[in-house]
């Protein structure tokens, strides 16, 4: 007799799959999903590419966007000197112009993390409102190929180490070879990890690494994985593997989340990460979030780049808006 | 501040170089009229913008005369790749001077420049790059052996598209070989008129192209003329009816593109976001001013809320505001009477029962507005249902099955265009064998390119425009005139 593997409940599972979930029922819901159309997502992600953002608005959202950075550093040869430079820049994007607001959050590997919560010091989230979280990668990134005991113990020792926000990568072999069920144990089983000594959950946000799975279709039905299993964000990409954040792929993602939202109320953060390296190319995410999901997901709680050339281009639009004219690379910090 | 209100981002209009009056174009230069001058008026601000002179029927027949003695001595002379030259001529310089274009098409129209710039003069560019390949090539149209032009066309066309319509009458014409008078319809004549300097620009030989401007009574001298040996006409089913009763038992050649009131078919397996953008753009594109607008949504009954409550949640993202901005999504309605017809009939649907829905927009102090509004609890017996409203109001019905859907399609006078909404190919290929409409768009709406040939089935008209088969109007194969058939 084949038994049929339980997978393990989660609240939201509960609410679309009922009491004791098992596989088969995840894989039939998730194809239940209407499908997306490739060239009609690719036309509505154009449509947002026409938006002509100026003046006070362009302004505005510069400034938004800074603020809803994760500024990211994920190099085998990151050192504690590059990750505490990082970690200032953090503070104070623009040294010419300390109105700049700082960004949402540095992300780097684990073992970093220590080191970076110890460079923001007083610019902690703990310390100040407006101050900056940290992030690390976990559970095997970016190939998520090590055995689930190495992941959990992975996540474990980044939020040990005092990281806010734990982004963990989906297992997208056994996602294309239709092991949803494991995918999706996984994630519950990280997002366990998360929890610290005071019983606080650091912030999960769950990597599709939409490149991989290729397809739109494939990518809304991980989207909709990822948070029946408990994410607080779902982002696109690890940077590592091309093409990262595309606008359609973020679009699709956005209305999985949009349609959650509609179903419970329930709010679930995006994260576009990788290839976004233009102010220009910034803007019209936002104008996607915003005409998808309303001005409400406008804020770093629920909306975050994952970049880190863009940060420099972005302040240097903000000095072109303020002065004038533009300035040139030698007038923002390498890092 | 609120995001979305995204600050004021217009289109210059400095780009504009117009005149304050314009005379008709006849013979190759701009001449007086005999009528009445008349304004023509910007419908997002009432005000005027030029004034265009009438023509009466002298002037027509002046028009009509320098299209035939250029037929005669000049364009019928001409080779095919000479012809074919001049057509890429004019295409070129429509694209240098698009911005141009489409700023003069959205202050005379109303219709956002956002759909001017990147649908609009594209398209009008497009078309007659692709029929001036055809100038030379004229045997292998499928038109029958030895094809020659007709001789002269008159032109009728109307104010929804007009540089584009322009370019589906003038460009198939001209490459067959055939000389033209053109008539604009008379709320938006400017871009005819900055047509008419391009023809200038080009060194087009006179009289090739005429343009005659005025309202009704100019079109009926100009389709009456005893000597044109073609009229094409676009717009409304009753003139159209008027056309044909005119031209009975003449030989004069008619083709007409006519009214429709086309269905957008969803079932329950669409990738559901895409198919609501699809009908967000079939019906508020142009403010529904589309003769092949998908303004019946048939929903299969099963998701019949799912689907209202998504597109009224998209609808409201929609920006109703000056056309010259450029996040502006839905312009001014054309004109007042058009604003009170669309009023009218909207006006049945709450009488006849259904249920009214529009977008929460703030309505301009000046010009002709109406909001994107959607009707829901709509019976194929409503005038909602049945009329053409052509304006930004889409009526929604249900469907239980695959045959009731195509029962309900094709319950209608008009046959131009449908749309079909599924993921599964052989539902959509078996549905589309039995609609009956011209145009049948797949998981797609309102697309058009030069090299497919659009027309309509019933009340929606007769003959092809676009393609080959947009030649054949405009060719008679000199064999069959001979007795060869």
């Amino acid at each position: 007799m084949t038994r049929v593997p339980a997978v393990p409940q989660t609240p939201r599972s509960q609410t679309v799959l009922g009491g004791s979930p098992t596989e088969k029922a995840l894989k039939r819901f998730l194809e239940g999903i209407p499908g997306v159309d490739t060239v009609g997502a690719e036309a509505r992600a154009a449509g947002f590419n026409t938006r002509s953002l100026k003046t006070s608005t362009k302004k505005w959202g510069l400034d938004t966007i800074i603020s809803m950075v994760d500024l990211t550093t994920l190099e085998g040869a990151d050192t504690p000197g590059k990750v505490r430079t990082l970690a200032k820049k953090a503070t104070m994007p623009d040294p010419y112009d300390l109105t700049a607001p700082s960004v949402a959050a540095v992300c780097v590997y684990g073992d970093m993390v220590a080191e970076t919560r110890a460079a923001l010091g007083d610019w902690h989230v703990s310390k100040r409102p407006d101050g900056v979280a940290v992030a690390a990668v976990a559970t095997a990134f970016p190939s998520g190929r090590a055995s689930l005991p190495v992941k959990i113990m992975d996540t474990k020792f980044a939020v040990s180490e005092g990281a806010d926000e734990i982004d963990m990568v989906i297992d997208r072999g056994a996602f294309l070879a239709g092991n949803i069920g494991l995918v999706f144990d996984q994630i519950v089983q990280v997002k366990e990890a998360c929890q610290r000594a005071d019983g606080s959950y650091a912030h999960l946000k769950v990597i599709l690494e939409t490149g991989e799975l290729a397809t739109l279709d494939n990518v809304r039905r991980a989207s909709w994985l990822a948070i029946l299993a408990g994410a607080d964000f779902i982002k696109t990409s690890t940077g590592k593997v091309q093409p990262a954040a595309t606008l359609p792929v973020t679009t699709t993602m956005l209305e999985v989340i949009r349609d959650w939202h509609a179903l419970t109320g329930e709010k679930i953060g995006m994260k576009p990460a990788g290839g976004i390296r233009a102010s220009k190319d910034a803007l019209r995410y936002l104008v996607a979030v915003a005409e998808t999901l309303g001005e409400e997901w406008l804020t770093p709680d629920l909306f975050r780049f994952g970049a880190s050339s863009l940060l420099n281009d972005v302040v240097m639009q903000r000095q072109k808006m303020t002065t004038g004219h533009y300035s040139g690379p030698d007038y923002v910090s390498v890092d | 501040m609120s995001f979305l209100d995204y600050a004021p981002a217009p289109e210059s209009t400095a780009v504009l170089n117009l005149r304050k009056s314009y005379g008709l174009f006849i013979g190759g230069e701009f001449v007086d009229g005999s009528g009445s001058a008349f304004p023509t008026v910007s419908p997002s601000t009432e005000e005027i913008i030029t004034t265009v002179a009438e023509a009466n029927e002298a002037d027509v027949d002046r028009a009509v005369a320098a299209a035939r003695k250029a037929y005669d001595k000049t364009w019928s002379r001409m080779s095919g790749s000479e012809r074919g030259k001049y057509l890429f001529r004019i295409a070129r310089i429509l694209q240098e001077r698009a911005r141009e274009l489409a700023v003069a098409e959205t202050l005379d129209n109303g219709k956002p420049i956002r759909e001017t710039r990147d649908v609009d003069i594209p398209l009008v560019a497009a078309w007659f790059f692709y029929y001036a390949g055809w100038a030379d090539k004229l045997e292998y149209a499928g038109a029958g052996p030895n094809p020659r032009a007709l001789g002269v066309a008159a032109q009728i066309i109307p104010w929804n598209f007009p540089l584009l319509m322009l370019a589906w009458k003038i460009a198939p014409a001209l490459a067959a070989g055939n000389t033209v008078v053109l008539k604009p319809a008379e709320t938006t004549p400017l871009t005819a008129l900055l047509f008419a300097e391009i023809c200038q620009q080009a060194e087009l030989p006179p009289g090739v192209v005429n343009i005659v401007t005025g309202a009704g009574p100019t079109g009926a001298a100009l389709v009456a003329h005893p000597d044109i040996n073609k009229v094409a006409f676009t717009g409304s089913t009753p003139v159209g009816r008027k056309i044909a009763q005119t031209l009975a038992g003449s030989s004069t050649k008619v083709t007409l593109e006519l009214g429709g009131k086309g269905a957008n078919i969803i079932f329950d397996d669409a990738a559901i976001d895409q198919a609501i953008e699809g009908v967000v753009s079939g019906i508020f594109f142009n403010q529904g001013h589309v003769c092949c607008a998908g303004s019946r949504l048939l929903v299969q009954e099963n998701i019949h809320d799912d689907v209202v409550s998504r597109l009224q949640r998209r609808l409201s993202t929609l920006r109703l505001g000056d056309p010259l901005d450029k996040n502006t999504d839905i312009g001014a309605v054309n004109s007042k009477a058009q604003l009170e017809r669309i009023t009218e009939i909207a006006n049945s649907g709450d009488d006849e029962g259904a249920h009214r829905w529009s977008a929460a927009c703030e309505i301009p102090a000046k010009g002709f507005w109406f909001p994107p509004t959607v009707f829901t609890d709509v019976h194929t017996s409503h005038r909602i249902a049945r009329e053409e409203i052509f304006g930004p109001v889409l009526s929604v019905m249900t469907f239980r099955t695959p045959d009731e859907a195509v029962a309900k399609a094709n319950n209608t006078p008009y046959g131009l265009s449908a749309g079909i909404w599924t993921e599964k190919a052989s539902r959509m290929l078996s549905i589309a064998d039995k609609l009956r409409a011209g145009v049948i768009w797949a998981n797609t709406f309102n697309k058009f390119d030069p090299a497919s040939p659009f027309g309509g089935f019933k009340e929606s008209g007769y003959g092809r425009e676009g393609g080959r088969h947009g030649l054949f109007p405009y060719l008679e194969s000199s064999d069959w005139t001979k007795g060869g058939r």
